[in-house]
């Protein structure tokens, strides 16, 4: 058995595997998901009047005081950057972390003078991915005031909504109960838009 | 911690363990050649790819045929990826226009992904293409895993048979473990995970209007109305990096990314992955060794060490941060790097399986752990991988630390040391005590290096006890194959991208080739029939033994580094809390 047959063979094995795994099975997979999954597949984006609005999956940042906002976000060069996914990376001792959780912190106060419990937590770190699209329960009955309020809506309105868009655990164990901030967003314009025209 | 809490760890490791024995006894028959008495030599697939590639399966090949072939494959891989990185920007698939990686960016990674760490100093959707990422991960997720599975196969064929030099044929080992274990795997993987949500396209990234345009905080005055998303072949990439310990991920938060990662049922799927085959290689492992209680023994001891390990992470990030309760929060649990669909509790736990795993992946930043789980993370890893360890590297790693146990059992009771029926001889004690003395020689002369040099210091984020965590899990995290990462730690840099370059790739082939020798040595050995002087190895004794040597070998030896940086944290932490 010599070097230079044993070199041969590997060259022609790798080429042989790059067809196979490296080629082969993404396209196979991709034949598949576009037929089985074409939505989930193509990054579970949502339309509104034609006009890409939107992935589920992926946050945005919402500033007016209209919309609930979700959580603080690390990427560059603006928050909820899709194009570069990023988190803090600050240590649980970084003197940073501690400044910006007190300055979130004082700012939700700010914005929402009439809450007088604790600030739920997840409003005031930021997520792994930056791109975290859900916020706690906690934290949208937090923002209910404020929204109801820029709004001229009924509190208890928003608060079925917010009722609505909760996503539990799933099979009652894993991960939080949440909501999904673009889509109660999105209903709550819809609810505002059936107002209009009832009007 | 509530029970609900408790019950996640529980139905996880049980899920594991109930796929240990038909994953394992599948593999066993996929690597002795007939599965349902129906020879593989006669499969049309296999016969296809011998004649395709000049294979002679019935050749049979010494321990230095063997570690020649492996060495070639994984130098045709390495250049491969080299050269891939290198010219990028003219080949296919490639609509964002990527240009061509960096010299000392693509030797790094190149290294990173043929030796299975999957060590990212870049971020993927800013960086590759669609056909660097295929050609580059997701290939090698095949290859080098297929690399480490061999490499396993060939010392237990060493332990199993008697006064020969043959340790079976490299390529037939390398096709069977791609085609038979992998691929069918994978597939299932990738299908379910896009049912899910991961997205699996050759689309260009997509551009959506945001109904709530924002203006810039900082820097010049901008208002931004689009978002623009990622696209890719996601989940046949993340389906196989899942499973063959790779880790490295698509994207620059691997597994945090909601478009990796969108929703509690995929992430526990991904979870399960990164220790479904190595826990089933234990199986594997009994069952060619016709000691099925010794398989057992190990899967014992690795969990004899894990639980406890992965229970403490969990208590730690759900304690959480004493300084958020100060500043009047309703929880102090550490949500700081974690995302809500995911939870503190699945973070936890899959932060310490894909430290013990030499995985990698990650889906939560291990940066923003507390300093208790940075603690329990890094020994996990110092352990040496073992506990589960990668695909194949793993179980070789561990029955090097049973080899070490039987031998030191072997000196306090006054007899010759045997193993599986085999005298270990100084030349095999050698080989163990050479590869065991490059863990703390590399890792601490590497991290000592950098932390008192600037190019070393200037890439830390964290300052204090935290910033030496950083550079200590870098190159441990790389010396062990692993590829996870305190991210705030700057890596892309000449020095760094260099030095873990080579790290890696020295620890991955002395490994391995050190390995291939004491199959060989052990394959030519006489079998020594069990009497009743023999060590028992499947007994209570010798599984606490066996733990004992895990954790004496790895953790002491690192023991003073952990205190300089996670224990000294730890208690800064604690102290600046109790003061205020």
């Amino acid at each position: 058995m010599n070097i230079i047959s044993q070199a041969r063979i590997a060259i022609v094995f790798f080429i042989s595997m790059t067809i196979l795994c490296g080629l082969v099975y993404p396209s196979f997979i991709t034949l598949i998901a576009q037929n089985m999954f074409s939505w989930q597949a193509n990054g579970s984006i949502i339309e509104s009047d034609g006009k890409k609005i939107g992935s589920i999956l992926i946050g945005q940042n919402f500033t007016s005081q209209k919309y609930f906002w979700g959580r603080p976000s690390a990427t560059l060069p603006f928050p909820y950057n899709a194009e570069a996914s990023m988190g803090s990376n600050l240590a649980p001792s970084n003197p940073v972390l501690i400044e910006q959780v007190q300055e979130r912190v004082k700012y939700l106060k700010l914005e929402d003078p009439k809450y007088r419990q604790t600030i739920p937590i997840d409003l005031v770190t930021s997520s792994a991915s930056g791109l975290d699209p859900e916020i706690t329960v906690r934290a949208a009955i937090m923002q209910l005031q404020r929204v109801a309020t820029a709004r001229k809506t009924d509190e208890k309105e928003i608060y079925d909504l917010i009722m609505q868009n909760t996503i539990g655990k799933k099979f009652w164990i894993f991960g939080l109960e949440r909501i999904n901030v673009l889509q109660l967003n999105l209903a709550l314009d819809k609810i505002s838009a059936d107002k209009d025209s009832y009007e | 911690m509530s029970h609900l809490d408790l019950l996640q760890l529980v139905i996880y490791l049980g899920i594991v363990l109930i796929l240990v024995k038909p994953l394992g006894w599948y593999i066993a028959q996929i690597y002795s050649g007939k599965i349902w008495g129906r020879e593989l030599l006669n499969n049309p697939i296999e016969k296809f790819f011998y004649k395709l590639c000049g294979i002679d399966p019935q050749q049979e090949m010494s321990w230095r045929e063997y570690t020649t072939a492996l060495l070639l494959l994984n130098l045709v891989s390495w250049l491969s990826i080299y050269v891939l990185f290198r010219i990028q920007a003219y080949l296919p698939l490639n609509p964002e226009a990527m240009p061509d990686v960096a010299q000392d960016l693509s030797f790094n990674s190149a290294a990173s992904f043929a030796s299975n760490t999957g060590w990212q100093a870049y971020g993927g959707e800013t960086t590759l293409s669609y056909i660097s990422q295929m050609l580059s991960i997701t290939l090698q997720g095949f290859l080098s895993a297929a690399t480490s599975m061999c490499v396993l196969m060939a010392l237990i064929r060493g332990l199993v048979r008697r006064e020969t030099t043959k340790l079976g044929n490299f390529w037939v080992d390398a096709l069977r473990s791609i085609i038979y274990i992998f691929l069918p795997i994978a597939v299932v993987y990738a299908i379910a995970l896009s049912q899910q949500g991961v997205i699996q396209n050759f689309n260009a990234y997509v551009q959506v209007n945001l109904i709530d345009p924002f203006m810039s905080t900082s820097g010049p005055n901008v208002e931004y109305t689009t978002q623009t998303l990622p696209m890719g072949p996601v989940a046949s990439l993340v389906a196989i990096k899942q499973i063959s310990s790779i880790g490295a991920g698509f994207f620059n938060t691997n597994s945090c990314h909601p478009f990796a990662n969108p929703s509690s049922v995929s992430n526990l799927l991904e979870m399960i992955g990164l220790i479904l085959i190595p826990a089933a290689l234990c199986y594997t492992f009994g069952y060619l060794i016709k000691q099925r209680g010794h398989g057992w023994m190990l899967l014992s001891a690795i969990l004899i060490i894990f639980i406890p390990c992965t229970y403490l992470t969990m208590l730690a990030e759900q304690m959480g941060n004493p300084v958020f309760d100060m500043l009047g929060t309703f929880q102090q649990s550490n949500f700081e790097g974690k995302d809500l669909r995911i939870g503190i509790i699945d973070s936890a736990i899959w932060s310490a399986t894909t430290a013990a795993s030499a995985n990698g992946s990650v889906n939560c930043m291990m940066d923003s752990l507390m300093p208790q789980s940075n603690f329990l993370v890094l020994l996990l890893m110092h352990f040496g991988e073992v506990i589960f360890g990668g695909v194949g590297c793993g179980l070789y790693g561990l029955i090097f630390l049973d080899i070490i146990a039987v031998f030191i059992a072997g000196l306090m009771i006054g007899r010759t040391p045997e193993y599986l029926g085999k005298k270990i001889d100084p030349y095999e004690m050698k080989i163990i005590s050479l590869v065991t003395l490059m863990f703390p020689l590399i890792i601490l002369l590497l991290s000592a290096y950098a932390c008192v040099t600037d190019i070393g210091r200037n890439s830390i984020l964290n300052p204090g006890a935290h910033g030496l965590s950083e550079i200590i899990y870098a190159f441990t995290s790389v010396f062990y194959n692993n590829g996870s990462a305190f991210a705030g730690l700057n890596v892309n840099t000449t020095f760094y991208n260099i030095t873990i370059g080579f790290t890696m790739l020295i620890s991955r082939y002395w490994t391995v080739i050190a390995v291939l020798a004491l199959a060989g040595s052990m394959a030519r050995k006489r079998y020594v029939p069990a009497s009743i002087a023999s060590l028992s190895t499947h007994n209570l004794t010798f599984t606490v033994l066996l733990v004992c040597v895990i954790v004496f070998m790895g953790g002491l030896t690192f023991f003073p580094t952990l205190s300089l940086g996670p224990i000294v944290e730890f208690l800064s932490l604690w102290r600046s809390y109790a003061i205020i």
